[in-house]
């Protein structure tokens, strides 16, 4: 090998670096390190004309290791490697020094500041000598995707990748696809009808020669990584045949067996054999074996008989598919919080406490009223609508005890609904709130307007719900009043929190995701990687990454359309090199490295009887390095040669 | 049956207006196997006046309290039967144990009687330790005579799970449900278990109070209970004394008898109701008595 000739560039980054640290201080410094051939110090490094310094510097001086002293290489290691590249210099040697994250911002005194970059840098001086350079690897990407969850994100993302051209398996847990956005009655601001915006889109993702749906499914396991997924799909059961159902609807006509209704917050009935809702997709009915009498006691068997196509079959088992993947969409949506679990809005206790969901349904004229907004008595609607309602913000969340964080959909749906129950009954509305978060486009415009329409606002969150004499009273603290008080109502509803659908862990393990503090799914990066995870070739899409509207969440599915599009289209997908390698001569075959592995990458060969390392999946992290007893394994770019010589210089400046 | 041993803290009012809840719980808890070794030398918690007034005060006499129940030795836990005592004993060792200026105060108190605090007692109230340690399942064992037919509001006041306890749920307190069931009673669904009684409210700003006991006690007779049952000498004396006064300032014609918990379970397990101390009620129990 030819002579090391290191180049150093100090970087400034404007005044985050220059303010506390002496760079030209840390740049003489620099220069007479062993193996330094060249020591600059320039503005911004990562800028075209610091780029270039370095570009020069190879190509003139014959630079052959780069060290860059700026910021952290999360951003701008990539970048970096990139110049060397263009230079013609393999872009592994090169080594990044943080004196910004790790010394500038968070070192108070100056002198010490600059102490700890001279040290950073002569680290990465001693380091980037021990450096090799890597190949980056490519792997061919399966052209199809999988989008998870039929909401209208899932839909959206699925849409997009279909027109793109691309193979799209669609997986729904419930029987039909639509979400929470099928049992909503209008939309916010617009106030346009949800199911006559959402079902075009759902019966086109059904229609769609490049969709195929698996609705009742579900993911039950996912192996492979970013671009060769190979993943496992549970279809469950239906009893009714999708291939000859023609969705006439006799079967649960004539079944006998009624269950309150999922569909409609159990405000009515369905049957045992029972579509979700009129306008589901597909149309297929599905028994609901908890209830079914056939199933139960070996009795019944109605829907079977009259159906018209033979297409109830009780002997159906689950099904498994296995699909191959390159792209895999995760948009499992929410649930919203049950106030069952705080008795002190009174929702189990009083029938005209209704949550927010069950409201949509009242309004929605294919509702179990019709529509109207009725009061229910000893578990019936009577014909009597509200004279007053009050709408409680806040249910749930921005609360210590529940949820402490805002749902942000809440206060607009809130003012939906003030909106339709005054339209429908005239009655009084209050709305018991803390903040009004109105931030969207026409959003602060559509409260302006319901404050028109006589809705009573009262600042001051809803504590209670109690009755009294049989009349329902809202007790609140009225903030701007500064005065305690118990308004009588006839209705009161619960705009409960957004919280993370049940079974998320379950998902996030299944597709290693990682989860937030708050329960949803965590994107790469808050501002600048919301739809990617820390698993390649996984995205995120809607209200599992936390609370989002109908526009969010559609920006989002086709967001995430657009990452599984630049994907596949890309055709391959590059490997990194950082990976473990086994030295097979050393290696005794012990398999402790097997089951730490957290990507599974480590397979012992009962031939050779060593183990190996599959490159494609390991992602360099070192815990099979460090439990090696016979010192065996070693990872790319992370050689104890050069952390060691790292460490000692870092401790002896 | 096993016997428990814990250190028991009756609290002021078992001298004065809660004799009988005293002579209910001493009788109960022998018959459940429970040893109350009452703490000697025991003082008031510091409640709600020395609170209001001197709060660092009122931290002061609480510690004194549970520094002798440290000091008596033991594992045994500090049990109370006032929800008043019980919020206040908890909160001096919470504020004691969690904050720093606060303990260097009490220290500094507690050296000047020669009595130092390590901070380790775990205050408990007797309904917890009826319904966690004992068990309902041991009570039904040993009642002899079922309260069936009884119908039995029960009612914990504001303070049995506030502040957030590991015990109590704030909204909806369970515990007094799960024993009272146990004796044979119906227990019914009470909205009102956990709103405040008025408490000191009653002597400050009576108008007030009154509303309070008002709204309780009218929930309990729409419901159709028989009496209402307290964990608390301070919800108990509002809830009975004061009927009078309600029914002079609402109109109403409230007549409801507001017994102890001790007191029920005591009639289930066979003891009389004189010497449960049931006929020393401002509203006469009878009913509950004569089954």
């Amino acid at each position: 090998m030819s002579e090391v000739k290191i180049g150093v560039y100090v970087c400034h980054c404007g005044t985050n670096i220059a303010d506390k640290v002496d760079v030209a201080r840390v740049r003489e410094f620099a220069e007479k390190l062993p193996g330094v051939e060249v020591a600059r110090d320039y503005q911004y490094m990562c800028a075209d004309p610091g780029q270039e310094l370095i570009r020069r510097d190879i190509r003139e001086m014959g630079i052959n290791r780069v060290v860059v002293a700026s910021c952290s290489p999360r951003m701008h290691e990539p970048t970096f490697r990139q110049v060397l590249e263009s230079a013609g210099l393999n872009g592994y040697l090169f080594e990044m020094a943080n004196i910004r994250e790790h010394c500038s911002w968070v070192t108070e005194e100056s002198e010490l500041a600059t102490h700890k970059a001279k040290a950073l840098v002569a680290a990465a001086v001693r380091r980037v000598r021990f450096h090799e350079p890597l190949e980056d690897r490519y792997v061919e990407v399966n052209q199809s995707a999988l989008v998870v969850g039929g909401g209208i994100a899932g839909i959206e993302a699925a849409l997009k990748i279909a027109k793109a051209g691309k193979r799209v398996w669609l997986v729904e847990r419930e029987p039909s696809i639509g979400g929470k956005m099928a049992g909503l009655d209008k939309t916010f601001p617009t106030l346009d009808c949800s199911a006559c915006i959402l079902t075009p889109k759902m019966v086109e993702a059904a229609q769609h020669p490049n969709i195929t749906l698996l609705t009742y499914s579900e993911v039950e396991k996912v192996d492979g990584y970013v671009g060769n997924f190979q993943v496992t799909v549970r279809r469950k059961a239906r009893y009714v045949s999708e291939e000859d159902c023609t969705g006439c609807g006799t079967c649960y006509q004539k079944c006998p067996k009624k269950v309150p209704s999922e569909f409609d917050g159990g405000l009515s009935q369905r049957k045992a054999i029972y579509v979700p809702f009129p306008q589901a997709v597909p149309n297929v009915p599905v028994i609901d074996r908890q209830n079914c009498i056939r199933f139960q006691t070996g009795r019944c068997g109605a829907c079977e008989k009259f159906c018209p196509r033979d297409a109830v079959d009780f002997e159906q088992e689950d099904e498994f598919l296995t699909l191959e993947v390159g792209a895999i969409v995760v948009a499992t949506g929410y649930e919203t919080f049950e106030p069952e679990e705080a008795p002190q809005w009174g929702y189990d206790r009083y029938e005209n406490v209704l949550t927010a969901r069950q409201l949509e349904r009242l309004v929605n004229a294919s509702g179990p009223t019709g529509g109207k907004v009725l009061l229910r008595k000893d578990g019936e609607f009577s014909d009597e609508a509200p004279k007053s309602v009050a709408v409680l913000h806040c249910i749930g969340s921005r609360d210590e005890n529940y949820y402490p964080y805002c749902s942000r959909l809440c206060c607009m749906a809130s003012l939906k609904l003030a909106h339709l129950v005054k339209e429908k009954t005239g009655a009084q509305v209050y709305s018991f709130y803390i903040d009004i978060r109105s931030a969207g486009k026409g959003y602060e415009e559509f409260y302006t307007r319901v404050q028109a329409e006589g809705i009573q606002f009262i600042r001051g969150k809803g504590a209670e719900v109690l009755e009294r004499d049989g009349q329902l009273y809202v007790h609140a603290e009225d903030t701007l009043l500064g005065v305690y008080r118990e308004v009588p109502v006839d209705m009161v509803i619960l705009s409960t929190a957004v919280t993370p659908a049940p079974g998320a862990a379950r998902v996030a393990q299944i597709f290693g995701i990682q989860r937030s503090q708050d329960g949803f799914f965590l994107e790469a990066h808050p501002k600048l990687e919301p739809l990617k995870t820390a698993t390649e070739g996984i995205y995120i899409a809607g209200c599992c990454q936390g609370p989002k509207d109908i526009p969010d969440s559609v920006a989002q599915g086709a967001g995430a359309a657009a990452e599984v599009l630049s994907l596949l289209t890309a055709g391959r997908v590059q490997i990194s090199p950082v990976v473990a390698e086994i030295d097979d001569d050393v290696c005794s075959g012990c398999k402790v490295c097997v089951p730490l592995c957290p990507y599974s990458a480590i397979k012992y060969d009962e031939e050779r009887r060593v183990c190996s390392v599959n490159e494609a999946l390991c992602k360099g992290c070192g815990t099979c390095v460090a439990s090696c007893p016979s010192g065996a394994l070693s990872c790319r770019h992370f050689t104890d040669e050069q952390i060691l010589a790292q460490i000692e210089e870092v401790c002896s400046v | 049956m096993t016997t428990r041993s814990y250190w028991y803290y009756p609290g002021c009012s078992s001298h004065a207006s809660a004799r009988d809840y005293r002579q209910s719980v001493a009788l109960i808890s022998s018959a459940l196997g429970l040893d109350l070794v009452e703490l000697e030398d025991w003082s008031c918690c510091g409640t709600t006046a020395m609170t209001s007034v001197e709060p660092r005060l009122s931290v002061v006499l609480s510690a004194r309290n549970l520094a002798l129940a440290e000091e008596a030795g033991g594992e045994a836990d500090l049990v109370v039967t006032c929800n008043s005592c019980f919020a206040t004993l908890r909160r001096a060792q919470e504020q004691y144990t969690t904050r720093q200026e606060v303990r260097a105060e009490v220290d500094e108190a507690l050296a000047a009687i020669g009595r130092r605090y390590r901070g380790t007692v775990r205050v408990r109230h007797l309904l917890d330790v009826l319904v966690n340690d004992v068990g309902p399942d041991a009570v039904r064992e040993r009642v002899r005579r079922p309260l069936s037919g009884l119908r039995l509001a029960p009612y914990y006041g504001c303070l049995l799970g506030r502040p957030r306890n590991d015990f109590e749920d704030p909204e909806e307190p369970l515990s007094m449900d799960r024993l009272l069931e146990a004796t044979g009673a119906t227990v019914v669904k009470f909205d009102r278990k956990s709103k405040c009684c008025g408490g000191a409210l009653i002597t400050t700003h009576e108008e007030a109070a009154l509303l309070l006991v008002k709204e309780i006690l009218s929930e309990a007779v729409a419901r159709g209970a028989q009496a209402v049952v307290t964990a608390c000498p301070m919800c108990q004396f509002n809830l009975d004394a004061y009927q009078a006064r309600v029914n002079a300032a609402f109109g109403t014609r409230l007549r409801i008898p507001v017994i102890y918990f001790s007191q029920a379970v005591g009639l289930s397990l066979g003891f009389g109701a004189s010497e449960l101390g049931l006929g020393q009620r401002f509203v006469p129990a009878e009913g509950v008595v004569n089954l």
